[in-house]
């Protein structure tokens, strides 16, 4: 099932691409066929897995490499525990928005649906491999689909953005290589239900806080951690709209899951002595990054920037190190990915009507647009944690799992919501509210199928997660608690 | 009288407006999607039938409130989320504070959606309004039943959120986003302190059930400066919502919203969240003395300095604005000083009078086209019922007797002589200024000659102005009656055993009661009557005109004139120049260049030296493999220096 789950869309992919140029107009409805199997898997998984169960749940192992030489095998395994699955569930969904926002692609829209569903793989990849290597594969593997995506189908200064974005994972993907392998190598195996039952590292090539700091380079830079951040403004900002929601609420969390999979369940030792090193780069990235978003003059480039700081969440509840902090940091990804990613389709749909991104000129909107205002200010109101929805109960978890470890850092977190509300409530009073625009006189409102089924999808999963949270939290507690009683 | 109320009946005064949004909201989306099933006057009947009923309910509950004499009717807490160690219940509180407060909330935001039957007809955003009025109602009524000090806060933001929505509601003025904005961010900044509240009581006690943690903070096991950071904390939240000094200056531009929004604001939701708070915890701060004497001195000043700031405004909406915020800030003084019941009781009976003078004054602009007091005049003689039932009100804010506002103001003055005459002297005065504005307001609105109006929202500039309809007098004529008898309920003490009861029965001796004395009463009421005639004389008979007086006080007119200037301290010094033009403009240039230009600078660096080294074809991709070998050099060097 897992695997029928994670390589169907590259199936789709295929299937797309090779459709014959007359029938161009199938790629969109071939594509959206895909991603609604992979949605009903993913939710099939998520009612069916076992909540009083094995950690790892629909696991499939098989041996790939082994080597009489050295004494290490290469295994293709997948399974999902309560950290993962979630996240499964949320790449399924936002795949699907991306999908039906993407509805009017004209350009070579057989390659773009086909590059979409391998990204797709790719991502459900990432979070369901327990080998370590094979991990290391499906996260290299994204950056192919998502290259061509931004250089081809984005706007503005895209082929540099593309690039930027590839060559800061790179950069990252080196450490992490190196310090995979250091893992496997020092501990005989790359199964990572095995690593997380390992006791301290004895004899690897690298100290276990240098392995540790590798891979926070890597799961740094994709989260991002500021100052390893800058490639994900102009990522995001030229990319396409679908792709700059699959950006933010899907690839961002490879960073999340990484720390919490790999730094903090197989190192826990390190962890415990870095938490507080990690706090303070939290609580830099969420001030640094609000700040810094209040100034930005460009309706995605804001959004970009809000993404730096809730992320700093995400390392902020890490810190933690206990089952709240763990349990908020994975709430933070889950809601995060939702509300961000709901952010970028609004921003979307109104660059498609005034083609413009720049806050100075767009005024009055609400006007001509009732329908996207009242859909931007709830998932605005969400992004400035908003209690009812999503982005509260993430942010309010992480500050209680926060506080009694390290109480000021948690404060200067808790600031970041003040100024949240700062460049959230400031956007809307200058985009939306105000006096109709004369420029803006002829343009209409979201009023298309593919618009509004993906918006109020979107809106209800937010209230439904904010006012019973308990649905995806439970799991979430269920995946950390092996990780925080290591920790503990 | 009745049976106790069962849980579901509780629950359902909550859940009725709640319902009422939900479903305005849905047909609304229904209707922009085409299907135009749903008539938008039936929003407005909605909103009536559903507030309605939750005032039945809570008179229900006021009734088995009273039967428990003011003790938890328990209703046990429900999961809601639990993470590890952390549980968070919400449960339904009920007792005599919250039972008094539902009365409060539901009775006036009736009167209110009864008015604005009449006064928002015709509004294109009609649907809106009432859907926003439901969800402020329910998210009031939300906050005052909660049990846990998180699920107490959850309804305090949706508090918040919906002034925001309502301050903004005609969102094409400029003057209203702002309004709305700022009251958004200022309430925040003071919820800073009751987020960081909550953390740090959670993290000492391990509870967010506010009962448990009163009987951890009572049995002595949190150390005391841990509850003197919590009350500080959260009346760090509570001076946002309740607009104190120095927290107070969004209240007055929420004018900007629809006058009944007003009404309900000042009287019975959002402003009244914070001294409820206070209320709520009240263990916490009679046990915590830097934390209760912050919440008295604060108060005082607020009191005062507001009144004098209602002195000189011209815009009928804020004096009344000024008027709240001084109200509160004796309530807050009061709360300071251990009045825990007759703080209470005059939010209770302020809450019918206020909200008449806020009805009155919509109904004043109705006529005349305009707030400016400079452009009325002479009302009494055409709106009759509005000139009667507003001086009622005013009559009952300035404490006569034997109106709502002197029974428990002059509780309010008697405890504050026994335990802190400063805070006395100061709401003393505080009296005679009240007297003086609510005066000016009065003659200047209804005596003398009218001076034209102004073309308002309703598009004409009244020549003729007329009495409002009686679907807006209707309200006003109850809330009179009640602004003029409801300070009798207390004669056998009946409120504030009720109120005392709701404490925990360990912390009841800690609240002060009030002795009678006549001298006080007396000395009040002599104040107000000399405020009221010296308002006379300046704005009826003019014996000293006030523009003489303006030049003979010109530092303090000006000064009372640029509110202290604390807008200009906040808005442009603080937030304009230090946050914006310092703080994040320096941080963006540096992101932009400093960090963003070493990366770029790394990438050209590599990209030369690939060039130099020719490792690669032509074109991008050297870049890459350059980022690749970059990475792979300085892994290797360190995998050399750990293992030399």
């Amino acid at each position: 099932m897992l695997s029928f789950m994670t390589f169907f869309p590259l199936a789709g992919a295929a299937a797309v691409a090779l459709l014959p140029r007359a029938r161009e107009t199938w790629a969109r409805w071939l594509a959206l066929a895909t991603s609604l199997v992979v949605l009903g898997c993913a939710l099939a998984l998520f009612a069916a897995y076992d909540r009083d169960g094995a950690q790892f749940q629909f696991v499939d192992a098989h041996t790939w490499l082994s080597s009489d030489v050295a004494p290490f095998t290469v295994r293709y395994l997948l399974g999902v525990d309560g950290l993962s699955l979630p996240l499964v569930l949320l790449t399924a969904f936002l795949t699907t928005v991306a999908v039906l926002i993407s509805w009017n692609i004209d350009l070579r829209p057989r390659e773009y649906f086909a590059w979409l569903l391998a990204l797709e793989t790719s991502l459900l990849g990432v979070f369901s491999s327990l080998d370590l290597v094979l991990f290391f594969l499906f996260f290299e593997l994204e950056l192919l689909p998502m290259y061509f995506l931004i250089s081809i189908w984005g706007t503005g200064r895209r082929v540099y953005s593309a690039w930027k974005y590839v060559l800061f994972t790179f950069f990252g993907s080196a450490f992490m290589l190196v310090g995979i392998l250091a893992l496997g190598f020092a501990a005989g195996t790359f199964d990572m239900r095995e690593l997380q039952q390992m006791g301290p590292l004895r004899e690897a090539v690298l100290p276990a806080a240098v392995i540790f700091a590798f891979l926070m380079i890597a799961f740094g830079i994709k989260l991002p951690v500021v100052p390893l951040h800058t490639w994900l403004p102009d990522a995001h900002t030229d990319a396409p709209t679908a792709v700059s929601v699959i950006l933010a609420g899907v690839l961002l969390k490879m960073g999340g899951y990484g720390i919490l999979r790999l730094c903090f369940s197989i190192l826990p030792q390190v962890a415990r002595d870095a938490s507080l090193f990690l706090a303070a780069f939290a609580a830099l990235s969420i001030l640094y990054g609000a700040l810094v978003t209040l100034m930005q003059q460009d309706l995605k480039r804001l959004i970009a920037y809000s993404s730096v700081s809730h992320m700093g969440y995400v390392l902020l509840g890490a810190s933690a190190l206990g089952s709240v902090g763990l349990t908020g940091a994975a709430m933070q990804m889950f809601t995060h990915g939702l509300v961000t990613g709901l952010l970028f389709v609004m921003v979307g749909l109104v660059y498609d009507r005034t083609h413009t991104r720049a806050i100075p000129e767009l005024s009055g909107l609400a006007h001509r647009m009732p329908y996207v205002a009242t859909v931007m200010v709830i998932a605005g109101l969400a992004s400035l944690g908003l209690p009812s929805l999503a982005g509260f109960v993430s942010e309010i978890t992480v500050f209680l799992g926060t506080f009694p470890r390290h109480q000021l850092l948690t404060v200067l977190g808790v600031l970041g919501v003040l100024l949240a509300a700062g460049y959230i409530l400031w956007m809307v009073q200058r985009v939306f509210w105000g006096e109709p625009s004369p420029r803006w006189q002829g343009i209409g409102d979201a009023v298309a199928w593919w618009e509004r089924v993906p918006t109020l999808a979107l809106v209800a999963v937010i209230l439904l997660v904010g006012i019973y949270p308990a649905a995806v939290m439970d799991l979430f507690e269920r995946g950390v608690l092996p990780i925080a009683s290591r920790l503990g | 009288m009745f049976d106790p109320i069962p849980e579901a009946a509780a629950w359902a005064i909550v859940l009725l407006p709640l319902a009422s949004f939900a479903i305005i909201a849905l047909a609304s989306l229904l209707s922009a999607s085409g299907v135009r099933l749903w008539r938008p006057a039936w929003s407005g009947y909605l909103t009536v039938l559903a507030i309605a009923a939750a005032l039945a309910l809570s008179v229900w509950a006021l009734d088995s409130a009273v039967q428990s004499d003011g003790h938890a009717v328990g209703f046990a807490p429900h999961e809601w989320v639990t993470v590890g160690p952390l549980t968070v219940d919400i449960g339904f509180r009920l007792d005599g504070l919250s039972a008094l407060m539902l009365v409060v909330v539901t009775g006036v935001s009736l009167m209110v959606q009864v008015y604005s039957q009449g006064y928002m007809a015709g509004d294109p955003g009609y649907s809106r309004y009432f859907a926003f009025m439901s969800l402020f109602t329910g998210a009031m009524l939300g906050l005052v039943a909660a049990s846990s000090i998180l699920q107490l806060f959850v309804f305090w933001e949706l508090v918040g959120l919906c002034s925001y929505l309502l301050i903004g509601f005609w969102f094409h003025r400029e003057a209203a986003r702002r309004a709305a904005t700022k009251a958004f961010l200022v309430t925040r900044l003071g919820d800073l302190g009751l987020i960081s509240a909550i953390l740090l009581i959670w993290w000492q006690t391990g509870e967010l059930d506010i009962a448990r943690i009163h009987e951890a903070v009572l049995a002595g096991t949190v150390p005391a400066a841990v509850v003197a950071y919590f009350a500080g904390g959260v009346f760090a939240g509570a001076a946002g919502k309740s607009a104190q000094f120095p927290l107070h200056v969004w209240l007055p531009d929420a004018m900007e919203g629809p006058t009944p929004v007003s009404a309900l604001i000042h009287a019975a939701t959002m402003v009244a969240a914070g001294v409820y708070l206070v209320a709520r915890l009240f263990p916490a701060y009679a046990l915590a003395e830097e934390a209760i004497t912050t919440v008295a001195v604060i108060g005082a000043v607020t009191a005062i300095m507001s009144a004098l700031l209602g002195v000189v405004a011209t815009d009928i909406k804020r004096v009344l604005a000024y008027s709240t915020i001084s109200q509160l800030g004796y309530m807050m003084a009061g709360l300071g000083s251990l009045a825990f019941a007759p703080a209470m009781f005059h939010l209770f009976t302020h809450a019918f009078f206020k909200a008449l003078l806020f009805l009155g004054a919509g109904s004043v602009n109705h006529a005349t086209g305009t707030f400016d007091m400079r452009r009325m005049g002479g009302l009494a003689r055409s709106m009759p019922v509005t000139f009667l039932t507003m001086s009622l009100g005013a009559l009952a804010l300035v404490g006569l007797f034997p109106l709502a506002g002197f029974w428990s103001k002059d509780e309010l003055l008697a405890v504050a002589w026994d335990e802190r005459p400063a805070v006395f002297w100061a709401l003393l005065v505080g009296v005679f200024l009240t007297a003086l504005y609510v005066g000016r307001m009065l003659f200047l609105t209804f005596a003398g000659e009218y001076r034209g109006g102004e073309a308002g929202a309703h598009g004409h500039a009244p020549s003729h102005p007329h009495e409002s309809p009686p679907v807006m007098l209707l309200p006003m004529v109850l809330l009179a009656g009640l602004a003029a008898a409801v300070g009798l309920t207390n004669l056998g003490h009946g409120v504030e055993h009720l109120l005392v009861g709701a404490l925990p029965s360990e912390a009841e001796g800690l609240a002060a009661e009030p002795h009678f004395r006549f001298g006080i009463a007396a000395a009040s009421v002599a104040l107000g009557l000399a405020g009221l005639a010296v308002a006379w004389a300046i704005y009826g008979a003019r014996v000293v005109p006030s523009e003489d007086i303006a030049r003979a006080l010109a530092p303090l007119h000006r000064l009372l004139e640029r509110r202290y200037y604390l807008d200009d301290l906040y808005e442009g010094v603080i937030t304009g120049r230090l946050v914006l033009a310092g703080l994040a403009r320096g941080l963006y240039l540096w992101d932009r260049y400093v960090v963003d230009g070493i990366v770029n600078g790394i990438a050209q660096g590599a990209r030369e030296t690939a060039d130099r080294l020719r490792l690669a074809q032509a074109g991008q991709p050297q870049v890459y493999g350059a980022f690749l070998a970059l990475g792979i050099v300085v892994a290797t060097v360190v995998v050399l220096l750990a293992n030399p």
